[in-house]
C-alpha cells in the first residue's frame, strides 16, 4: 500500500508530468524525420525497399507510425493520468482558498522586501478601519486584526494556472476521443458524377475504434464543375492559383439539391461532416467498339497525375471482348512534340490535350480472384498490339481487327477528403481557455500587503506597510507605495511624537 | 492578377538599402561596445550575486522613494566615442527597419497580397520583426549594448534571404490563400522576432554569469571579461530574458493554435503531426520547460538559460531544416 501511494505521488508530481511532456516531444521527433504510414505510405514502402536490413528493424519499433505506436500512446496516457492527479487536488485547494481570507500579518514587517514606516499620532482602530475600506475598494481581499491589516491580490494567477492545466487535460481528452469517434475517407469524383456517403463508396476509409457505421450521415453530392487556374509565364509558370469545385449537395436523401462551392481553405460542412477539396486531375473519355461496331466501353477513365504539369497515367479494361482488351496510356493536357524523354506535358491546363496509348490483347487476369488496381494493367498474359497518339475527336482503328477506339474528349475529376471529428469543438474551446489561463498565470503576480501599527513608548504609534510577492512582480514597490500613501492620508506622519 | 514589376524592383532596392543600413549599424555597435563602459563593476555584480541568496532569506528593507532594483542602466559614466557610436548604430537600426518595412510593403503591393507567401518573404518579415522588437523595447530603456547581437542575426537572415531564398514576386499558391495566413503567420513572425531578442539576452546572460562567477571566486575575468564588462549584470540579463519569454509564450501558443485552426480548414484535421507541426509542438514544450525551470530552485539561472536557447534552436531547426529538407504539407518555401 505504502509503495503504491509513493508511486502515485511520484507520478502526479509536476516534475514527472514535465518529464513526460518532454518525452512526448522527444518521441515525436522520429515522426518528423522518418516517412509516416498515415500520411505517406508510398514513401514508407520506398524506404523499406531502399533499406532492406535497417528498415524492418525500424518498422518493428514503430518508427513509421510513431503517432499510433504503443509507446507513444503509453506516454500520452501516463501524462494524462499525471496531469489529472496533479491538477484536480490543486483545484480543490484553490477553490477553498478563494472563499477564505488572507493569513494574519507577520510580526516583523521590516524583514520584507518592500517596507516603509513612519510615526503617527492618529488613533489605531480608526486607521485600521479606514485602511480596510480603502484597500478593499482597490480590489484587495482584506482581513483585519486589532492593530493590523492583511491584504492579498492576484488570485487569478492561480485560477489562470489551473484553468490552463485543466484545459490541457480537456485538450488531451478531445484529441483522443475525437479521433476515436470520427472517421476519415477519400474519394475521387468525376465531373458529372456523384458521391453518396456510404463506406463502400470511398476509395480509402479509416474509422476510429469507437466509430459506429450506423451513424454515417446520409448526405450525397454531385460534382457539376471543377476549375483550376494557373500562373502563366515567369519563374513560377504553371503554379496553381485557384481550385474550385461546384457541387449539388443533398443533405439528406429526401432534401432538394443545393448548389454549394468547395475550395481549398473553404471546405463544405454538412451534418457534422466536413468535405475538403484535396486534389484534382483529368479523365479522358473513350468510346471503344468491337469489330462488329458494338460499343463495348464508353466512359471517362480516371488518370492519375505524375508531375506538376499533370502528365497523367491510367488504364481502360474491356473484359467483354474476346480476347480481352486493355488500354494503357498517358493523358497530356498540353502536349509537347519532343518525345525523346517519353510523353510529357508542358503545362497543367488542358490547352492542347492528347493521349498516348498502347493497346494490349489477351487475358486481363480479372478472374484470378485477386483484387486488382483499377490504375494498373496486369500484362503478364497479354501482348501489345499497337501504340498511337490521339487528339480529341480522333479515332484509332485497333490493329488485328480488335475494333476502334475514339478519344471523344476529357473531363476533370476532383478528389475529396471527408472527415468527421466530434472532438474538434472541444479541442478549440480548451485551446482558447488554455491561452486565457496561461496569460493570467504568467502576467498577474500574486502579492500580499500588510499594515501593522505598534504603540511607541513615548505615545503615538509606528505605522509599517510592507509587502511581498513570491513571483516576478515588477510593479510591486510602486503599488505598495500607493497603498501606503492611502494610509498616510489618514494617519499623517508626525516627526516627533511627544 | 498580374505582378507590378516596378514595385517588385523597388522592393528589392529597399531591401538592399536596409542591408546597407544594418551593416553600418553593426559596425557602429561594435565600436560602441569596444569603447563603452559599464555602470556597475564586475566585482560589484559578482558580490551582489553571491549575496543574493542570503538577501532573499533575510529580506531587505528599502524606502519608497528608491525602488528596490534600478530599472534602467543610466549612462552617465559612458561619455564620448562609445556613446556616439551607439547612437549612430541605433539610428541606423531604425533606418534599416524602416527600409525593410518599405521593401515588404512594396513587395505586397506588387503582388496584391500580404508579403509573406514564401521563405524569402518570411525571412524579410522575420528580420523586420527582430529589428522591430529591438527598436520597440529600446524606446523605454537603453539597449545599445544589445545592438550588435541583434544586427548580426538580422544581417545573416537578410543575407540568406537575398542569396539562397530569393523568389520572384508572384501570387500565392491556393493553399496559402486564406485570412489565416494573416493571423497565424503574423503571430509566428512576431514570436520569431521576439524570441531572437530573448535568445540573445539568454546567451549574454550565460557570458555574464560565467565571468561574474570567476570574479566572485577570485579569478581573472578571462577571455569573455571584455564582453561581460560592457553588458548589464547577469541577474538583470536573466530577468529581461525571462520577461520577454514569459510575455511571448502565450502569443506563441496562440500562433500554434491559429495554425491548427487553419490546418482544420485547409487539410481536414487540426493536428496531423506534420513535421512543421511536430517541431512547433517541440518548441512549445521546450519554452514551457524554460518557464517551469526558471520557477524551480536548482534550475533557475544557467540551466534555464540553456533550455531557452534550446527552444530557439528548435525554432531555427523548424525554419531552416524542416522547410528546406523535410517534406511536409507546409509548402511555402517557394524553392524547388
Ligand atoms: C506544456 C505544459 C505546461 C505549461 C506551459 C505549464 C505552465 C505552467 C506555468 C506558467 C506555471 C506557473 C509557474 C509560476 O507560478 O511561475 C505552472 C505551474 C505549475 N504547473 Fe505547469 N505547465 C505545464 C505542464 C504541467 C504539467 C503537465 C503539470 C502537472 C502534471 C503541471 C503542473 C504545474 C504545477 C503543479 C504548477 C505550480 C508550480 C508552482 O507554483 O511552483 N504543469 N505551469
Amino acid at each position: 500500500m505504502a509503495w503504491l501511494r509513493w508511486l502515485w505521488r511520484q507520478l502526479t508530481s509536476m516534475r514527472t508530468a514535465l518529464i513526460l511532456l518532454f518525452l512526448l516531444a522527444l518521441a515525436s521527433i522520429p515522426g518528423s524525420l522518418f516517412p509516416q504510414r498515415g500520411t505517406s505510405p508510398l514513401k514508407v514502402s520506398q524506404y523499406l525497399r531502399d533499406h532492406p536490413t535497417s528498415g524492418p528493424i525500424l518498422d518493428r519499433i514503430h518508427l513509421f507510425d510513431v503517432f499510433a505506436s504503443p509507446w507513444f500512446a503509453a506516454i500520452y496516457l501516463l501524462l494524462f493520468i499525471s496531469l489529472t492527479g496533479c491538477v484536480l487536488p490543486r483545484a480543490f485547494v484553490h477553490l477553498k482558498e478563494l472563499r477564505g481570507l488572507p493569513p494574519e500579518a507577520p510580526r516583523n514587517l521590516s524583514r520584507l522586501p518592500v517596507h516603509v514606516q513612519w510615526e503617527t499620532a492618529t488613533d489605531v482602530s480608526q486607521t485600521i478601519s479606514s485602511t480596510q475600506t480603502q484597500w478593499k475598494s482597490k480590489g484587495w481581499r482584506v482581513r483585519v486584526g486589532e492593530d493590523w491589516v492583511s491584504a492579498e491580490k492576484g488570485y487569478s494567477r492561480e485560477s489562470g494556472n489551473l484553468l490552463f492545466h485543466l484545459a490541457l487535460l480537456v485538450l488531451l481528452l478531445a484529441v483522443g476521443l475525437g479521433s476515436g469517434l470520427g472517421f476519415r475517407g477519400t474519394v475521387i469524383v468525376r465531373e458529372g458524377s456523384g458521391f453518396a456517403n456510404n463506406v463502400t463508396q470511398y476509395d480509402t476509409f479509416t474509422a476510429g475504434r469507437l466509430y459506429s457505421e450506423a451513424k454515417m450521415p446520409p448526405f450525397s453530392f454531385a460534382l457539376k464543375d471543377f476549375r483550376a487556374t494557373y500562373q502563366r509565364g515567369g519563374q513560377q509558370n504553371g503554379a496553381a492559383r485557384s481550385f474550385t469545385a461546384d457541387v449539388d449537395l443533398k443533405a439528406t436523401p429526401d432534401s432538394s439539391p443545393q448548389a454549394r462551392r468547395v475550395q481549398v481553405n473553404e471546405p463544405l460542412r454538412t451534418q457534422g461532416v466536413t468535405v475538403y477539396l484535396v486534389g484534382h486531375g483529368y479523365s479522358p473519355e473513350f468510346t471503344i467498339k468491337d469489330a462488329k461496331g458494338n460499343i463495348v466501353w464508353q466512359d471517362a477513365a480516371v488518370f492519375l497525375p505524375q508531375d506538376g504539369n499533370f502528365t497523367s497515367i491510367g488504364v481502360v479494361k474491356v473484359p467483354d471482348t474476346v480476347p480481352q482488351l486493355g488500354i494503357q496510356g498517358f493523358f497530356l493536357p498540353t502536349v509537347t512534340t519532343d518525345f525523346s524523354r517519353g510523353p510529357k506535358s508542358t503545362f497543367p491546363a488542358a490547352e492542347d490535350p492528347a493521349v498516348y496509348l498502347s493497346a494490349w490483347s489477351g487475358d486481363l487476369g480479372l478472374d484470378s480472384g485477386l483484387p486488382q488496381s483499377v490504375y494498373r494493367l496486369d500484362t503478364t498474359k497479354m501482348k501489345r498490339i499497337g501504340i498511337e497518339e490521339l487528339k480529341p475527336g480522333k479515332s484509332w482503328t485497333l490493329p488485328q481487327g480488335a475494333g476502334t477506339l475514339e478519344f471523344t474528349g476529357y473531363k476533370e475529376w476532383a478528389s475529396f477528403s471527408i472527415t468527421k471529428d466530434p472532438g474538434k469543438g472541444w479541442a478549440l474551446g480548451s485551446a482558447i481557455s488554455a491561452i486565457v489561463g496561461l496569460s493570467l498565470s504568467l502576467l498577474i503576480p500574486r502579492r500580499r500587503v500588510w499594515l501593522r501599527m505598534s504603540a511607541l513608548s513615548g505615545g503615538g504609534s509606528l505605522c509599517e506597510v510592507a509587502g511581498l510577492s513570491k513571483t516576478e512582480a515588477p510593479g510591486l514597490p510602486a503599488e505598495i507605495a500607493k497603498l501606503a500613501l492611502l494610509v498616510k492620508n489618514h494617519a499623517p506622519e508626525v516627526s516627533h511624537v511627544d | 492578377m498580374s505582378i507590378n514589376e516596378t514595385l517588385a524592383q523597388g522592393s528589392n532596392f529597399m531591401v538592399y538599402g536596409s542591408i546597407t543600413a544594418f551593416t553600418g549599424a553593426m559596425a557602429a555597435f561594435s565600436i560602441s561596445l569596444a569603447k563603452g563602459r559599464r555602470l556597475e563593476s564586475l566585482e560589484a555584480s559578482a558580490s551582489r550575486n553571491t549575496a543574493a541568496s542570503h538577501q532573499l532569506r533575510m529580506g531587505s528593507t528599502v524606502t519608497l522613494d528608491k525602488p528596490a532594483v534600478s530599472t534602467s542602466l543610466s549612462d552617465e559614466g559612458d561619455r564620448g566615442e562609445g556613446r556616439r557610436a551607439g547612437n549612430i548604430g541605433m539610428s541606423l537600426t531604425w533606418l534599416g527597419m524602416i527600409l525593410l518595412g518599405a521593401g515588404m510593403v512594396l513587395r505586397g503591393l506588387s503582388a496584391h497580397r500580404l508579403p509573406w507567401g514564401n521563405m524569402y518573404e518570411f525571412s524579410l518579415a522575420a528580420g523586420f520583426a527582430v529589428s522591430l522588437a529591438y527598436c520597440f523595447l529600446s524606446l523605454t530603456r537603453d539597449l545599445r549594448w544589445l545592438g550588435l547581437f541583434i544586427t548580426i542575426p538580422v544581417l545573416l537572415d537578410l543575407g540568406l534571404a537575398i542569396t539562397v531564398l530569393y523568389t520572384e514576386s508572384a501570387p500565392l499558391v491556393p493553399a496559402l490563400n486564406s485570412y489565416w495566413l494573416a493571423i497565424h503567420v503574423t503571430a509566428a513572425i512576431v514570436c520569431m522576432g521576439a524570441f531572437t531578442v530573448g535568445a540573445a539576452m539568454s546567451a549574454l546572460y550565460l557570458v555574464a554569469q560565467h565571468v561574474e562567477d570567476r570574479v566572485a571566486a577570485g579569478l581573472e575575468p578571462g577571455k569573455l571579461g571584455g564582453l561581460a564588462s560592457r553588458v548589464p549584470s547577469a541577474d538583470r540579463l536573466d530577468l529581461m530574458a525571462y520577461r520577454i519569454h514569459a510575455f511571448m509564450f502565450p502569443i506563441w501558443t496562440f500562433a500554434v493554435i491559429a495554425g491548427a485552426i487553419w490546418a482544420e480548414a485547409a487539410w481536414g484535421r487540426y493536428w496531423g503531426w506534420d513535421p512543421k507541426e511536430t517541431w512547433a509542438f517541440i518548441t512549445w514544450v521546450i519554452y514551457a520547460a524554460y518557464l517551469h525551470a526558471r520557477a524551480t530552485v536548482g534550475w533557475r539561472g544557467r540551466k534555464a538559460a540553456f533550455v531557452a536557447l534550446a527552444g530557439y534552436g528548435a525554432i531555427m531547426f523548424n525554419y531552416f531544416i524542416v522547410n528546406m529538407y523535410v517534406n511536409g504539407l507546409h509548402s511555402y518555401s517557394g524553392l524547388n
